[in-house]
């Protein structure tokens, strides 16, 4: 199993360097501009060769032979990232023979969604056209539920779309906690620290492990081992926490043990900016989130401007029933409801990628970050703008999904 | 004035479309020989008194023509009284200066679960779908809504004023939907939206299939054999009752509820809210209102209502339909955004719904999201169309055209003032009138109702 893990990781790292070179030079002229990782720039090209940025700024030598796009009066950015998603994973979710994200048992650190992941699903293309460029996608539901995965947005074969296996660990300090706890979300907490100090136990033990000469530990070997890059801060532990409460437990469970700590939803954020801010976590919110639960009652639309406002980096998310092409307006949403605009921006690109150890490689137009670049017909998060062009990995993706081809059929009735 | 209103409300109520209906009374002489004879549930509903109100130099979408720019308009008594553009505020008026502003009629959703899916989202108070049997017409939603729903504050922060509270899908036939203004209230009688017609709820496709798989219905062919037997009974009955009702000879005839729901359809009297996602399934329904004799006043949800747009066209049945949702089922993997506008471009009545405690909220942006789908891929809609989606067309729908929906002198001010153009991401609503009361306000905490079970929580409230 971690065999097969390692060598997966292995492939997509492969598969990173190599992504499919775009076939050509690309020169994005005389837009605006935003680099995410600078402020905005008037009348700038982006150039882009291999799949990669070569340049950004005013003053780019533009190659004879390359392609060029005029984005007078338009706005290019970064392309989106989406934090939290099942693209590739789930086709239709009451469709169990389409869903990829799910597996029984509530600890499944092991789990790595990655190998499970289909180019081909028709949810993709719905995505991407609306300037979603990559995303990572998570498993479902357990207690301590596997390893989300990074993927880019287009790509015939699973190495193609898979950027970075093992991007996260996804665990669930809420009800799933409550449950894997037995009725108590204390013990569930517990449990996961006993998994934790287990993990190292192992890890320095393995000779004794190996000749049975240690005390049972709380889960297989397999388990352990997954578990193991968490502990090293290697990788993210991927924390869904919506109450304070439970904020509050992820904040000391990672304190205590060194952890980089990522949360998701985070609905009462806001009651504990100022702690998150001191302890650099990025939160993951949903800014249509308001709606309260007994998990989250003081939920509500300012809390993405109020985390920002104290420090906090914001990344968004949504989980509308239209799919993750919601993304673009929920980040307007939040613009809405106080976040400034800049802020947005980067909470849907440049914030999920260092977030999830993707900093050097994409969420900004810099040079030799990969080519995920989006032109906007006028100010992104809006419903009247349209992701004209979108690139991933510097290659174009079709104006095409099976909604089109739906609309087209359907156009003018009787269809023909 | 308030009294006068309700009681005229329990008259409406009673005098449907003129036909003998259960709850009108008897011979004035004579006591109601049956308890179907009394007036069943009535609305308590009062209109709060407010001053004047001018608004000014706004534009304004008044979901009835033209948008109008640099306009004013005039709320008095409830009433939309006048629409120009050198209006003279009256003594008192609470005069709003709306440069820069955007005004619409009240937001109306055909399909919302508030108060029958309450938050917090407990089994508590999940009193939506009574899924003992695939028909339960016997059942009304008014009898499960909850009035303290802190869903219901955030809903009204979005610019609704006007909502159709249905039951849920699992039945064919689920139950009467309530019509229901979005006010404060102790009790559910007190926001009934006097004089409204009932909805029946029914459901096609998967839901129904998926809960009765082991008693039945299992089947598409099995839901349609379980309405036509449902509404077999219907007619019998209604024969029934309508010969007594002429001749009053003898003891009257067995109430039978789920009867008297059904018998009401095909009187006309209460309108068919039809949740159905398949074109082909739609078209089987049209056929079987054409059986009976009664038609469908909406689809909802309606996902692939757009291969059938000359259909529904053709029957002036509308279709309530999401922006965007799709591919959570396999009756909705054929969802496309254009769904609305296709539909508008075929002379179908489109509205926009939530049936969403989320989108309930933001049905202005939903609809903006439907409007460009349908302009970026070349179809002919403007905003004065998306403005009807969410306003106009869903009170046709509720059978409230000539109460509410558009902005027209005499119309009912439920009306909403917004920051920017609703179909912006950005805009937000700042005032929302409910028949002339000032319901919210975005800059006063005094007019942001927060429930009795908002008291004491860690939640803040609307406006935010």
């Amino acid at each position: 199993m971690n065999r097969i893990r390692r060598i997966s990781a292995l492939a997509a790292a492969a598969a990173l360097a190599a992504l499919p070179a775009g076939a050509q030079t690309i020169a994005i002229t005389g837009g605006t501009v935003h680099p995410v990782s600078g402020g905005p720039l008037e009348n700038a090209t982006v150039l882009i060769r291999d799949g990669r940025i070569v340049a950004v700024g005013r003053e780019v030598a533009i190659p004879a032979d390359a392609r060029r796009v005029d984005a007078r009066g338009k706005v290019v950015t970064p392309g989106l990232i989406h934090p939290a998603s099942n693209l590739g994973l789930l086709e239709v979710s009451s469709i169990e023979a389409t869903d990829e994200t799910d597996v029984a048992g509530d600890v499944t650190p092991s789990f790595d969604v990655s190998a499970g992941i289909n180019p081909d699903n028709v949810r993709i293309p719905v995505a991407r056209l609306e300037g979603v460029t990559s995303t990572v996608v998570l498993p479902g539901g357990g207690f301590v539920a596997g390893q989300a995965a990074w993927i880019g947005l287009l790509g015939d074969r699973r190495e193609d779309v898979i950027r970075r296996a093992g991007v996260a660990l996804l665990a669930n300090l809420g009800a799933a906690a409550k449950g894997a706890g037995g009725g108590a979300r204390a013990r569930g907490l517990a449990r996961l620290e006993r998994l934790l100090d287990d993990a190292a136990e192992y890890d320095r033990r393995r000779a004794d492990f190996r000749r049975n000469a240690i005390q049972p530990l709380s889960a297989p070997a397999e388990e352990l081992e997954a578990l193991l890059p968490v502990l090293r801060g290697e990788r993210p532990l991927y924390v869904v926490a919506n109450s304070e409460r439970d904020i509050r437990n992820a904040l000391h469970l990672a304190a205590e043990r060194r952890l980089r700590l990522v949360l998701l939803g985070a609905a009462e954020g806001w009651k504990v900016a100022g702690e998150l801010a001191r302890a650099g976590v990025p939160v993951v919110v949903n800014p249509f989130q308001n709606v309260p639960g007994f998990d989250n009652l003081g939920a509500r639309w300012d809390n993405p401007a109020l985390l920002a406002e104290a420090g906090v980096t914001v990344v968004l998310t949504e989980s509308e029933s239209g799919g993750p092409r919601n993304l673009r307006w929920g980040a307007g949403h939040a613009v809405r409801n106080g976040l400034p605009w800049a802020r947005a921006l980067e909470a849907v690109t440049l914030a999920p990628a260092r977030a999830f150890g993707a900093g050097h490689e994409a969420g900004s137009l810099e040079p030799g970050k990969l080519a995920d670049v989006v032109v906007w017909s006028g100010d992104p998060f809006e419903y009247a703008t349209r992701a004209e062009l979108v690139l991933i990995g510097g290659r174009e993706v079709p104006a095409m999904s099976r909604q089109t081809e739906l609309l087209e059929r359907y156009r003018r009735l009787p269809p023909q | 004035m308030p009294r006068w209103s309700a009681l005229l409300g329990a008259g409406l109520l009673a005098a449907c479309a003129g036909q003998p209906a259960p709850s009108q009374p008897g011979p004035k002489d004579a006591a109601p020989a049956t308890s179907a004879d009394r007036v069943q549930y009535a609305s308590t509903y009062a209109r709060r008194p407010f001053r004047p109100v001018l608004i000014r130099n706004a534009t304004i979408l008044t979901a009835a023509g033209p948008e109008l720019r640099n306009a004013s308009l005039l709320l008095e008594d409830g009433k939309v009284t006048a629409i120009g553009t050198a209006l003279a505020a009256p003594e008192g008026a609470m005069v709003v200066d709306g440069s820069g502003k955007f005004v619409t009629p009240g937001i109306i959703d055909t399909h919302s679960h508030l108060g029958v899916y309450a938050a917090p989202g407990t089994f508590a108070e999940g009193d939506g779908n009574e899924a003992t049997n695939p028909v339960t017409a016997e059942v009304w939603a008014e009898h499960s809504i909850w009035p303290q729903d802190p869903q219901i504050p955030l809903a009204i922060a979005g610019g609704v004023t006007v909502i159709q509270v249905l039951p849920g899908s699992a039945n064919l036939i689920g139950g009467r939907s309530a019509v229901i203004r979005l006010v404060p209230a102790r009790t559910v009688q007190e926001m009934k939206y006097p004089g409204a017609r009932y909805g029946l709820k029914m459901a096609c496709g998967e839901n129904p299939k998926r809960v009765y798989r082991s008693r039945g219905p299992s089947t598409r062919m099995g839901n349609m054999a379980g309405y036509r037997d449902a509404f077999i009974d219907a007619e019998e009955y209604r024969a029934k009752w309508d010969k007594w009702r002429a001749e009053r000879k003898g003891d009257p005839p067995e109430r039978n509820l789920r009867l008297e729901s059904l018998a009401g359809v095909l009187r006309g009297e209460i309108l068919v809210q039809n949740h159905c996602y398949r074109a082909d399934e739609m078209a089987q329904m049209l056929d079987l209102a054409r059986e009976f004799g009664f038609t469908i006043r909406s689809f909802h949800h309606a996902v692939e209502a757009y291969k059938i747009a000359d259909l529904l066209a053709q029957a002036g049945t509308a279709a309530s339909v999401w922006a965007d949702w799709w591919g959570f089922k396999m009756e909705s993997y054929d969802g496309v955004p254009q769904n609305a506008a296709l539909l508008q471009q075929a002379g179908a009545r489109a509205i926009i719904h939530s049936d969403d405690e989320g989108g309930i909220q933001r049905l202005n942006q939903e609809a903006a999201k439907a409007l460009h789908a349908g302009r970026q891929a070349g179809l002919p809609v403007t905003r004065e169309d998306a403005i009807r989606w969410i306003t106009a067309n869903p009170a046709w729908a509720l059978g409230l055209e000539a109460e509410t929906g558009t902005l027209e002198a005499g119309k009912k001010a439920d009306v909403v003032v917004w920051s920017a153009d609703p179909f912006s991401v950005y805009a937000r609503a700042e005032l929302v009138f409910n028949e002339g009361w000032l319901v919210f306000d975005r800059t006063d905490p005094a007019r942001q109702l927060r429930t009795d079970f908002n008291l004491g929580q860690a939640a803040p409230g609307v406006g935010r």
